[in-house]
């Protein structure tokens, strides 16, 4: 049983799941699924500095950041109790890939070897870390949603809108991933 | 808390409600569309679930880096697979919501407001795509591979939080 927990779970177990989280947080209390808006909560709490975008009753919306709490958590016992032993998965086209910018360390979810604490303030690691993420909390709430707002909560509600910010986001990506990630690697 | 005081709690909030729900719903997917006021610890409930749903992430390993670069480059089907089975799942769930009129455990009818198109979706869309590339995860992600012991992450976040705080600054001066 544990031996089943521990291994990585296929995607038709983890899938179906994750689509079963918009129909419980409605139920649970009319909540719609979505997570990019915990940083818009943050901002509003913390430092709204008069801006309009973060003047609102930020504590109705506590439950989302209750949430991201949640995920944390749920990464931490994941990541301590039900790790698997075997290097992750990788298809062996990337692999060759990665093999030439260096990065052969498949044993952790994030390329231990470019993301540390170390290469943090690198080039390399500032873009992939501080720019990127960056990008992941100005393009989201420009958006107006992230992936489990658009692509999943959104598409679930069968929203015109959210398919288009979906097809956007996987345009930025593949542009992203094939043709500029690749220099950025080589740096 | 007694059956009156939320009842006059319920009143309050449709009175104050709709222009900071309208407030709260800019720019957002997630929004709490309950007219109900709880004490805190009614949160907990989704705390749990989150937890549940950290799981899930680390397990499908949906916060892998290595995941996000294989889809990008169409080398694996696994995210299409869990993508795509999660939106058929919700979209079954939310027509079965509406069709049986299901209500919230606390007995409110459900709201599912339509979002408006506007070209935000396009731009911000684009932007966040660049950057989920970079960083290998969406927001949710971010929080996960934190809690997986990757403390480096949370400059990450913090960086997530600030994009999100200049958007907030310039929004009136952006194209939407």
């Amino acid at each position: 049983m544990l031996d089943l927990l521990t291994k990585p779970w296929p995607w038709y177990i983890a899938g179906p799941l994750i689509g079963l989280t918009v129909p419980a947080l409605l139920i649970m209390g009319n909540k719609s699924f979505g997570i990019s808006s915990s940083l818009r909560h943050v901002c509003a709490a913390c430092l709204p500095s008069g801006i309009p975008f973060f003047q609102y009753n930020w504590k109705k919306e506590a439950w989302n950041l209750f949430f991201v709490f949640g995920i944390f958590i749920g990464g931490l016992i994941a990541g301590h109790y039900l790790i698997s032993p075997d290097p992750i998965e990788i298809s062996p086209v990337l692999a060759a890939e990665l093999a030439g910018y260096g990065i052969t360390d498949f044993s952790n979810l994030v390329p231990v070897e470019i993301a540390n604490w170390d290469t943090l303030f690198t080039l390399k690691g500032f873009i992939l870390m501080i720019a990127g993420g960056f990008l992941v909390g100005f393009g989201t709430r420009y958006a107006g949603g992230c992936t489990s707002g658009h692509a999943i909560m959104g598409l679930s509600n069968l929203q015109v809108p959210s398919l288009i910010a979906t097809i956007c986001f996987m345009i930025g990506g593949i542009v992203m991933a094939n043709f500029i990630l690749p220099h950025i690697l080589s740096l | 808390m007694s059956e009156s005081k939320e009842a006059i709690q319920q009143i309050k909030a449709q009175e104050t409600g709709g222009a900071d729900r309208q407030s709260r719903a800019t720019d957002a997917m997630c929004v709490n569309e309950s007219q109900l006021d709880h004490r805190w610890y009614h949160n907990l409930k989704y705390l749990v679930t989150g937890a549940l749903f950290g799981i899930l992430f680390v397990k499908a390993e949906v916060i892998s880096w290595f995941r996000i670069q294989e889809m990008f480059r169409f080398q694996s089907f696994h995210m299409y697979g869990i993508i795509g089975s999660a939106v058929i799942v919700g979209i079954i769930s939310v027509a079965m919501i509406k069709r049986f009129n299901i209500k919230t455990i606390y007995g409110e009818p459900i709201v599912l407001a339509p979002k408006k198109f506007n070209k935000g979706q396009i731009y911000g869309g684009l932007i966040f795509g660049l950057g989920w590339a970079l960083t290998g995860a969406c927001p949710g992600p971010l929080f996960a591979q934190i809690g997986t012991g990757a403390t480096v992450i949370a400059v990450t976040l913090l960086s997530a939080i600030a994009g999100t705080w200049v958007y907030g600054f310039f929004r009136e001066r952006l194209p939407h």
